[in-house]
């Protein structure tokens, strides 16, 4: 498969970024859900530019739900998570989901538009980018992601490993600083997983990346954070974090 | 995500709750028919018929406002009864333009129909806040209601829930997408969204239909033959009986109420 390196694109409008404040800063975040279940605990972390991480943590741990909150699906105005600098108010949210590259778990979460085109170009329709940077984005991300040709296909008509590589260029169309991917392995065959794992080795981008892969963990993230009901229980080199076996398997993890 | 927005059922144990469903299903249709057949103006019928669902809403420990706040959901569609106002002879009232005219007797049935109809939708919204819904649907089939309209109530009822979280889905996944850049307009036309969002509407109806097929597969593969069983049979007790006929007079007397006064 061919790896294409991300270029810089003819415009000079790219996402902004505030030099100083760190990529993502979270400070005591708490959330519970509706019913009253407390999902997210006294949440304290930050991701500098450039920064890999990986967020494990057994089912339940909250993953998903930290993740919701980055691009303030979850959470109000008072959610105390700033990005590049911004806080969640409702001015901010679209600056802020330009910068945010969310990708979901479920890729049915994901794809809304009937072709697979219409996904991909959408966020950069919507930011009012020219049809013909569209289209070039739009041909890049489905190079990157190694599904160019899918252009015309209906996306539920893919298979999951297809629809999770789909999902993940309508999120690299939009250019974003930060890739917030949600399990992308899960669900993927050995050599979808193996196109995945160079897909991720190929962008220069920040990444916040929740796995139970651990291989893949240990392949690509120097820097892991171990989520456990509603709290980080460890956040540092994932080298380190592997070599202890007792405080992995007190959180239902795995060494690699 | 969850939507609790359709289930009106309150958990209590006052006597109507335990009804049989079946005397609470014949009542609710009993009393929605004579409201249908009182006649226009019949003021004091409908104040006593609203004092019925009152009452019975306050037995079952079933908040009043409750009900009522329940009930302006569908105020909207009886502005379909609006033309009576224009249409009905009687002494006219006020003269509008294009020869519209609003007659007395026309506002008399309009206000009626109103009236009559939200008073309906109340006794409704008790029945659902006084019965689970498959006992409802049980009680409708003792009623010899066919079993495929039966069933389709109750899926429909199933799989609201269901289409209501993936309509929700499409529209986080839109909002996760909908970014802006500082210096460029964002959102491009109304028409372009006007037209995500109705390709999102056919995404849902597609989706819904394959998922319909894959659940057909699915009770098929654990024999249904078109018949949905249940295992919570209905007893009519003598208290039933009595609650059945007492309120049946009571119905009764609203009706022949509406008409002598």
């Amino acid at each position: 498969m061919p790896v294409v390196h991300h270029s810089t694109p003819p415009y000079s409008l790219s996402v902004p970024e505030n030099g100083r404040a760190p990529l993502v800063s979270i400070e005591n975040l708490a959330f519970s859900y509706h019913d009253g279940f407390p999902a997210l605990r006294d949440i304290s972390l930050t991701i500098e530019k450039g920064e890999k991480v990986a967020l494990v943590g057994p089912n339940g741990a909250g993953k998903s739900t930290l993740m919701l909150h980055l691009n303030g699906l979850l959470g109000g105005e008072e959610a105390p998570v700033r990005i590049s600098g911004l806080p969640m108010t409702r001015e901010n949210l679209p600056l802020i989901r330009a910068r945010v590259g969310l990708v979901f778990q479920n890729p049915d979460d994901q794809l809304f538009s009937p072709t697979v085109f219409d996904d991909v170009a959408f966020g950069p329709l919507y930011m009012g980018y020219d049809e013909e940077e569209v289209h070039r984005r739009a041909a890049q991300a489905l190079e990157q992601v190694g599904m160019a040709g899918f252009e015309q296909r209906l996306s539920h008509h893919l298979s999951v490993g297809q629809k999770k590589r789909v999902a993940i260029a309508t999120v690299l169309s939009m250019d974003p600083n930060i890739l917030v991917l949600d399990e992308p392995t899960s669900a993927l065959d050995p050599r979808g997983r193996r196109a995945l794992i160079e897909l991720l080795q190929s962008l220069p981008l920040t990444m916040l990346v929740s796995s139970h892969d651990m291989r893949l963990v240990r392949e690509l993230f120097p820097r892991m954070i171990i989520l456990d009901e509603g709290r980080i229980v460890a956040d540092g080199a994932t080298k380190e974090l592997l070599a202890d076996a007792v405080l992995l398997d007190a959180h239902g993890l795995e060494t690699a | 995500m969850h939507f609790n927005t359709f289930d009106h059922y309150q958990e209590h144990s006052t006597w109507v709750h335990r009804l049989d469903p079946r005397v609470k299903v014949l009542l609710t249709a009993g009393f929605i028919v004579s409201m249908a057949l009182l006649p226009d103006g019949a003021w004091l019928a409908y104040a006593l018929s609203w004092g019925l669902v009152m009452g019975l809403a306050l037995a079952a420990g079933i908040e009043p406002w409750f009900v009522i706040k329940r009930s302006l959901l569908i105020l909207p569609f009886l502005l379909a009864a609006v033309t009576v106002v224009f249409t009905l002879p009687g002494r006219i009232l006020w003269q509008g333009p294009w020869g519209l005219t609003v007659s007395d007797a026309g506002l008399v049935r309009f206000l009626s129909i109103v009236l009559r109809s939200w008073i309906s939708v109340q006794m409704a919204i008790l029945l659902t806040a006084t019965t689970r819904f498959p006992d409802v649907l049980h009680a409708l089939r003792h009623l010899y209601v066919p079993a495929i309209l039966v069933s389709i109530l109750s899926f429909m009822y199933r799989y609201l829930f269901v289409l209501v979280d993936e309509a929700s889905r499409l529209m986080r996944a839109r909002a996760a997408r909908s970014a802006r850049l500082p210096g460029l307009k964002s959102g491009r036309s109304l028409w372009w969204r006007a037209s995500v969002a109705g390709n999102m509407v056919g995404q849902l109806f597609s989706r819904s239909l394959e998922r319909s097929e894959d659940v057909y597969r699915a009770m098929l593969a654990r024999g249904y033959q078109g018949e949905l069983l249940t295992m919570n049979p209905h007893h009519m007790t003598s208290f039933d009986w009595q609650v059945l006929v007492l309120t049946g007079l009571a119905i009764v007397l609203l009706q022949v109420s509406g008409r002598i006064l």
